[in-house]
C-alpha cells in the first residue's frame, strides 16, 4: 500500500443523495489543512449496502466502519482516526462497544451475507479499472479466451445451476447453448439493466459498484455464444450508473480488454449502451429488444424466443445485470464451488432490496434458502418503531406478499411460487399493521394500468377494471360480487395475457385476497379498513374524557377542521375533516381516535 | 387504382400526423424552437446506426426539456423517420414530454417503498405549497411536479429529485424549504 489509511466513502447513488458528494470533498481537503494528504487516500466505491445507515465511510488497513457520516465530521475522522490512530465512536455502528463492533463482519447487517455479486461493491472505486483487475478481474476473460472452449464454458455454467436473476429463473447455461447452437453470422448479447420494479435498485448498485463486471461477463457470452456485439439496455432513470458504465467501457477499450483482437486473441467484442425511457414493459425481453431497435417497446409472442430470433431478427443472448455478475466467479471458482451455495434447484446467492418498514433497510446478498425471518430480523433488524410485522412483498407487481406464518420459509424459486408469490428480480418490501393490504393491491394495479402497452385486450382492460373494482373497494362501494369478478378476470388475464406483464399482473390482488381475504371482507361487509389506510373508510373522534384541551390538534389540523378552546373538550367537524391523521399523530395524551 | 391508394393512405396519414400533432403537441409560441448545430451534428452521428431514434429523443430533451413540435418535424425530417414514428415513441415513453415543463422538475417518487413511506403526502402537501397539482407547471414557470416511479434511492425513502437531484427521507414540514432552496436562483 502506498498509504498508511485508506478512507472508502460509499459512492452509491443513495449515499450521494445524501450529501455524501460533499463528504468525499471535504475529506479530501481536511486531509490537506491537516497536512496529512501522503498519509491517507480517499476513494470513493460502490454501495456498502447498508443504505439505511449512510452515507458510509470505511478506513483501512484497520476496516472501521463509520454510519450516517456527515461532512461536519470529516474534520474529526482526519484528525481523530488519520492523525491520533484512533477512532470516532460516535460514528461506529453500536456506539458502546467501541473496538470490538467496529468491522463490517461484526454488524449484525452483514452477518448472515455471502458476497459473490456484490463482491467488489464497497471495496473498489468503480472508475477505476485497476483496481477491478488487482481482484481478479477479467481473469476470467482471459481463461475463457485462452484456455477453454465455448462448450467448456457452457458446461461449467451447467455445473453452476445459475438461473436468470432478472426474474423467470431460465437457466443460463440453455439460453447460452441455444443461441450457440443457432448458425447465423451476427449475433447479439443484451444486458437487461432496466430495473422497472419500483423499489428494486439491485442492478443499479451493482452497475455502479462494480461496472467491469458486466462488461467482463458479457464478453464472455459473446465468447460463448459467438456473438461481436453487446447491448447494454439502462433506464434512464440511473444517471450515475450509466456515467460509470460509460467510463468503463472506455477504460476497458485502453486496456484491450474490449474492441478489437482482445488480448491479443483475435476475438472482437463492442459493447454500446442503449437508454430506456420509462417503460416498465421493456423490462420484458421482447420489449426491450423492440425499444432498442427504436420502436414503441411492445412485445411480441414467443416462441420464436430471442436466442433464435432476436436484435435485428438475430440470435440473442439476453440476460440480467445480476446474471452476469456471477458469471467471472463461476469461471474462475468452478460450477462446482457454486453449486454448493444455496438450495438442491436454486444455486448461489440472491441480492436484495430490502425497504419498506424495516430498521436496516439496503441491499443485501444472501444464498439461497436463507429464510425470511433471517433476513427480516437478523438482517433488517426487524419492524421498524417497534410496530407488528404483516407481510413481505416479493416480486413486484408481477409478484405476490408472504405473511408472517411462512416467514421461516426458505427462499428459492419454487417456495416462493408454491406461497403464490415470485422470487421477481429482488424487491423485497415489508410492510406492518399501518399498511392497508387492498390498498397496497390497487396501488399494484394503478401501476400496472399505466405500465400495459396496451397491446392486448386481456392485460388492457382486465388491469383497469380490476383497479376501477379495488378503487370501489377502498372508498366503501365494495360489493361482494367485485371479489367474485376480480378471481374470474385475473384468471382469465393470466391465461390470455401476451405477455409476463399482463399474466402476471393479476398476482399482487389475488395473492391478497388469498391471504388476508378478512381485511377485503372488512372494506365491503363493514366499510371499515382495519389498517386506516383507506381514507373514505375511516373516521377520527377526539375522546371527551381524554381531551385536556392542549390545542396541539387544532394547530396540526391543515384545514382547520378542529375547534375548541384552551382547556376545553376539541371536537372534529367531519365535513371539512380530510382523514389525514396529523391530529392523530399530534395528540399526547392518547384522545384522538380512529375508527 | 392500387397507386392511388397508397397516395391516399399516404394522404391519410400526413393528414392524420398534422392532426395529431396540432392537437396535442404544444403551438409554437413566438420563440419557435429549432434544432441548435450541436443537436443537428448528434443527429448526424447517430443516423447511420439503426434504432437511434430513442437515443436521439433523449438528446433533444435533455436540450429543450421536453419535444418541442417543431423539432419534432426537424428530427423525423433529418432521420428520415415518418412522423408518426416520431410522435408515436414520444407518446409511448413516460419520459418524453410534449410540454414544457418548469424550470425546476420535481420528480416525487410513487415507486412501492416510497408509497408507503407516505409519497402521496409529499404530493399533496407539494400542491398546497406551489398551488398547482401533477404535471402542471406554476404561472412563473419555476416548478413542475410529476410522479415517478422509483429513483433506485429505495433506502431513502420518501424520496424525491429536483433537476435529477436526490432528496431522501423527505418529510413534509421540509418540503416548503426545499422549494425556496431552487426558487430564483
Ligand atoms: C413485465 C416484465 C418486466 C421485466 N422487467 C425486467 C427487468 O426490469 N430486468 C430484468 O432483468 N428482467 C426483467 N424481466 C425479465 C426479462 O423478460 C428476461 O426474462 C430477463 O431479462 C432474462 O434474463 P435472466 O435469464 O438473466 O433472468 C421482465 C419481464 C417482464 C414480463
Ligand atoms: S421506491 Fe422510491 S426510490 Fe425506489
Amino acid at each position: 500500500m502506498a498509504f498508511k489509511n485508506y478512507i472508502l466513502v460509499c459512492g452509491g447513488a443513495g449515499c450521494e443523495a445524501n450529501r455524501g458528494v460533499d463528504l468525499y470533498k471535504t475529506l479530501q481537503k481536511e486531509l490537506q489543512e491537516q497536512g496529512v494528504e501522503n498519509e491517507a487516500q480517499v476513494v470513493k466505491t460502490g454501495c456498502f449496502g447498508f443504505c439505511e445507515k449512510g452515507p458510509i465511510v470505511k478506513m483501512l488497513p484497520d476496516e472501521t466502519f463509520y454510519v450516517s457520516v456527515k461532512p461536519e465530521d470529516a474534520k474529526e475522522i482526519v484528525a481523530e482516526h488519520v492523525v491520533k490512530g484512533r477512532p470516532v465512536a460516535r460514528l461506529l455502528y453500536d456506539k458502546t462497544q467501541s473496538r470490538t463492533n467496529a468491522k463490517l463482519e461484526d454488524i449484525d447487517f452483514y452477518q448472515k451475507q455471502v458476497r459473490i455479486v456484490l463482491r467488489n461493491c464497497g471495496v473498489i472505486d468503480p472508475d477505476s479499472i485497476d483496481e477491478y483487475i488487482a481482484r481478479d478481474g477479467y481473469d476470467a476473460l482471459a481463461k475463457v479466451l485462452t484456455e477453454m472452449t465455448q462448450d467448456q464454458v457452457i458446461e461449467e455454467l451447467k455445473k453452476s445451476g445459475l438461473r436468470g436473476r432478472g426474474g423467470a429463473g431460465f437457466l443460463t447455461w440453455k439460453k447460452w447453448m441455444f443461441t450457440k447452437q443457432v448458425a447465423s453470422n451476427e449475433k447479439y448479447v443484451i444486458c437487461n439493466a432496466d430495473e422497472g420494479d419500483p423499489g428494486a435498485y439491485m442492478d443499479r448498485s451493482t452497475i455502479e459498484g462494480d461496472p467491469h463486471s458486466i462488461l467482463e461477463a458479457m464478453t464472455i457470452a459473446g465468447r460463448t455464444v459467438g456473438a461481436s456485439q453487446g447491448v447494454i439496455y439502462i433506464r434512464a432513470e440511473y444517471p450515475l450508473a450509466i456515467i460509470r458504465l460509460e467510463n468503463a467501457i472506455k477504460q476497458a477499450k485502453d486496456y484491450g480488454l474490449l474492441g478489437e483482437n482482445i488480448l491479443g486473441t483475435g476475438f472482437n467484442f463492442n459493447i454500446e449502451i442503449r437508454l430506456g425511457a420509462g417503460a416498465f414493459v421493456c423490462g420484458e425481453e421482447t420489449a426491450l429488444i423492440a425499444s432498442t431497435e427504436g420502436r414503441r417497446g411492445m412485445p411480441i409472442p414467443r416462441p420464436p424466443f430471442p436466442a433464435v430470433r432476436g436484435l435485428w431478427q438475430k440470435p440473442t443472448v439476453i440476460n440480467n445485470v445480476e446474471t452476469y455478475a456471477n458469471i467471472p466467479m463461476i469461471v474462475l471458482r468452478g460450477g462446482d464451488w457454486f453449486a454448493k451455495i444455496g438450495t438442491e434447484t436454486s444455486k448461489g446467492t440472491k441480492v436484495f432490496a430490502l425497504t419498506g418498514k424495516i430498521n436496516n433497510s439496503g441491499l443485501i446478498e444472501v444464498p439461497m434458502g436463507t429464510t425470511l425471518r433471517e433476513i427480516i430480523y437478523d438482517i433488517g433488524g426487524g419492524i421498524r418503531g417497534g410496530k407488528a410485522f404483516k407481510a413481505v412483498q416479493t416480486g413486484g407487481p408481477s409478484g405476490g406478499v408472504i405473511t408472517s406464518e411462512y416467514l421461516d420459509t426458505p427462499i428459492d424459486y419454487e417456495h416462493l411460487q408454491k406461497l403464490g408469490s415470485i422470487m421477481g428480480s429482488g424487491g423485497m418490501i415489508v410492510m406492518d399493521e399501518d399498511d392497508c393490504m387492498v390498498d397496497v393491491a390497487r396501488f399494484y394495479q394503478e401501476f400496472c394500468v399505466d405500465e400495459s402497452c396496451g397491446k392486448c385486450a386481456p392485460c388492457r382492460i382486465g388491469t383497469r377494471t380490476i383497479y376501477n373494482l379495488l378503487t370501489g373497494i377502498c372508498q366503501g362501494r365494495g360489493t361482494m360480487d367485485d371479489l367474485q369478478k376480480i378471481n374470474e378476470i385475473g384468471r382469465a388475464m393470466q391465461k390470455a395475457a401476451l405477455c409476463g406483464l399482463g399474466q402476471t399482473a393479476p398476482n399482487p390482488v389475488l395473492s391478497t385476497m388469498k391471504y388476508y381475504e378478512k381485511e377485503y371482507l372488512a372494506h365491503i361487509k363493514e366499510k371499515k379498513c382495519p389498517s386506516g389506510k383507506c381514507r373514505d373508510l375511516v373516521t377520527y373522534y377526539i375522546l371527551p374524557n381524554k381531551c385536556i384541551g392542549c390545542t396541539v390538534c387544532a394547530r396540526r389540523c391543515p384545514v382547520g377542521a378542529i375547534t375548541g378552546e384552551r382547556q376545553k373538550i376539541h371536537t372534529i367537524n367531519q365535513e371539512t375533516c380530510i382523514k389525514c391523521g396529523e391530529c392523530l399523530k399530534a395528540c399526547k395524551f392518547s384522545a384522538v381516535f380512529r375508527r | 387504382m392500387l397507386s392511388l391508394e397508397i397516395q391516399f393512405i399516404s394522404l391519410t396519414t400526413e393528414i392524420a400526423e398534422v392532426l395529431i400533432l396540432n392537437t396535442t403537441m404544444e403551438k409554437p409560441a413566438a420563440d419557435d424552437k429549432k434544432l441548435t448545430p450541436e443537436l443537428k451534428e448528434f443527429i448526424r452521428q447517430w443516423k447511420p446506426k439503426p434504432g437511434n431514434l430513442i437515443m436521439v429523443l433523449h438528446r433533444v430533451q435533455e436540450h429543450f426539456g421536453y419535444i418541442p413540435r417543431n423539432v419534432a418535424f426537424e428530427v423525423a425530417d433529418l432521420l428520415d423517420v415518418p412522423l408518426a414514428r416520431v410522435y408515436g415513441v414520444v407518446t409511448f415513453y413516460h419520459l418524453f414530454k410534449l410540454k414544457k415543463p418548469g424550470r425546476f422538475k420535481i420528480a416525487v417518487c410513487m415507486g412501492t417503498a416510497c408509497y408507503l413511506k407516505g409519497g402521496e403526502d409529499i404530493i399533496k402537501e407539494l400542491e398546497n405549497i406551489l398551488g398547482v397539482g401533477l404535471n402542471a407547471v406554476t404561472p412563473d414557470g419555476e416548478f413542475s411536479v410529476e410522479a415517478v416511479r422509483c429513483l433506485g434511492c429505495c433506502g431513502l425513502a420518501p424520496v424525491l429529485s429536483v433537476n435529477g437531484e436526490v432528496h431522501g427521507n423527505v418529510k413534509k414540514d421540509q418540503l416548503a424549504e426545499i422549494v425556496a432552496k431552487y426558487k430564483g436562483t
